[in-house]
């Protein structure tokens, strides 16, 4: 039998107790079995990172929020402009598409040495490294998105004389929209991702290198912070795309 | 007065030059301008392809078929044809109004702006009004419907095909959007090409019904309904007469699914 819903009050009280006591039991029961400070520390140690040093993962922040912005922003069109593509030209897609899918099957890892060995070390292979990876999803989705309008539909548009360009407009395009959205909500986690990989592999700034210097100095409360600080920063990202489509699909 | 339809020989099929199924064989048809047609026939008969040849969304493989007394191109192009389909095909992010106007937004044709005012005339006539600013979601089937057959009257066509409109519809609902259809029609004197599964729906709306065999579609039975209709083409549902003609139908359906 299906459970009955809860009332609206504890649907906001639970979740916060939820994790209430999971950061309870993280800052008194681990200290208490004698998990050492530096594997687990303590939420208040990370949260006194934040306090004592905050300019420096300020600092690391901004040059990761750069790049996975503009990957973000980069792939994400590439996705959505290949798609356009390739549903208008089927012989660009049969002869094409193949080749995508057998470069999105090279892990993102493997890739990455490459990239940095063409574009350097600054922030240009983060950049393409987090676009690489929003792209895929966002091409397949779009593809899929684009060619979603039914028989009728297509049927009602030609009945009305429509240009190709009005089909695409005013039929395919918010048709899409939908499966854009969703692919952009996962490439909002990814391209940070992205970012922080490529600052792993060739770089001394960003928040992925500040997890790299903290690990190999044991400074786990800094590495703590910046993976708390990594989350938000895709938190942030995925916030703005779900405010974005509450505002282009209405219904 | 000049037909509105006229085919002869006209063969369609599906599949290229060599089509593994012909879904029209051979059909002759000439249908009276202003008249309104029921088109009865079992799955697979043809019923909806010959609307959508005569609506230039499809062309046929052999034979000749002439529109308002031109090709389907010219009348499709000319903005004189409105369609409707079984699902309302409302797009859901427009709003019923945005729906009804699509006319006006896309294609090149006759249609202009001032065809603006006739929408919440249409809306109105609809039993619309105040529904225009409504998402297609927040409306019931029904009211799908109408908003569909507002849409295809926006450019005032001189021909409505309509393909099974109501099939998807309860009967009360359905019976309500018949008497709707029959003064619409007499309003505004297009001829309309009706298909529908229901030999009753078939026989309460259609001067004149044509029954369709399947495999390949071909006329099986051509019944002019006049006879049995009286005041604004209404028949009774219960009239002997119509009972037997709609007996007649089903005999002739019978033997051509």
């Amino acid at each position: 039998m299906r459970q009955a819903p809860l009332p609206p009050a504890l649907t906001i009280a639970l979740p916060v107790l939820g994790a209430a006591s999971i950061l309870l039991a993280w800052q008194f029961l681990l200290p208490w079995l004698g998990v050492p400070a530096y594997i687990v520390p303590t939420p208040t140690a990370i949260a006194g990172v934040f306090q004592k040093s905050f300019a420096l993962l300020l600092g690391n922040l901004w040059p990761t929020l750069i790049e996975a912005l503009a990957g973000f922003v980069i792939g994400n069109l590439a996705g959505v402009l290949l798609a356009v593509v390739f549903v208008h030209s089927r012989v660009l897609q049969a002869a094409y598409f193949p080749i995508v899918l057998f470069f999105n099957t090279i892990p993102i890892l493997a890739l990455s040495p490459i990239i940095i060995l063409i574009f350097g070390l600054g922030m240009a292979p983060k950049i393409v490294i987090a676009a690489v990876i929003c792209f895929f999803p966002t091409l397949v989705n779009m593809i899929r998105g684009l060619d979603s309008a039914s028989d009728n539909e297509h049927e009602l548009f030609r009945v009305l004389s429509a240009t190709r360009w009005e089909i695409f407009w005013s039929l395919r395009l918010p048709r899409a929209l939908p499966m854009l959205f969703s692919s952009l909500r996962i490439a909002s986690a990814t391209a940070v991702i992205g970012a922080i990989v490529g600052e792993w592999i060739g770089s001394d700034k960003g928040l992925g290198a500040l997890i790299i210097q903290a690990t190999f100095n044991y400074q786990s409360d800094r590495l703590y912070a910046a993976i708390v600080l990594s989350s938000s920063l895709s938190i942030a990202l995925f916030a703005i795309v779900v405010l974005l489509e509450r505002r282009a699909i209405r219904y | 007065m000049a037909n509105a339809i006229e085919a002869h020989g006209l063969d369609v099929g599906y599949g290229g030059r060599q089509p593994a199924v012909k879904v029209l064989s051979g059909l002759d048809l000439s249908v009276a301008a202003g008249s309104f047609l029921s088109i009865l026939g079992p799955s697979g008969c043809g019923k909806s392809t010959l609307l959508r040849v005569v609506a230039d969304l499809l062309d046929p493989l052999g034979g000749s078929i002439s529109v308002l007394g031109d090709t389907p191109h010219a009348v499709r192009s000319r903005r004189d044809v409105g369609f409707v389909f079984q699902d309302s095909t409302l797009l859901p992010w427009r709003t019923v109004r945005d729906n009804v106007r699509l006319p006006l937004d896309v294609g090149q044709g006759r249609l202009t702006r001032t065809i603006d005012d006739r929408c919440d005339e249409l809306l109105d006539l609809m039993g619309l009004a105040g529904f225009g600013e409504r998402l297609p979601h927040q409306l019931s089937g029904g009211q799908r419907q109408r908003v569909a057959i507002a849409r295809a009257l926006l450019g005032q066509p001189r021909l409505l095909l309509m393909d099974e409109p109501f099939g998807a519809l309860d009967e009360i609902t359905r019976d309500r959007l018949n008497d709707e259809l029959l003064s619409l029609w007499r309003r505004t004197g297009a001829t309309i090409l009706f298909v529908t599964h229901s030999i009753a729906e078939a026989a309460y709306l259609g001067e004149r019904v044509l029954v369709l065999a399947a495999n390949p579609g071909r006329l099986a039975k051509d019944l002019d309904m006049r006879p049995f209709k009286q005041d604004g083409n209404r028949c009774s549902r219960e009239d002997p007469a119509v009972i037997a003609a709609m007996a007649e139908l089903r005999g002739a359906l019978e033997k051509a699914s």
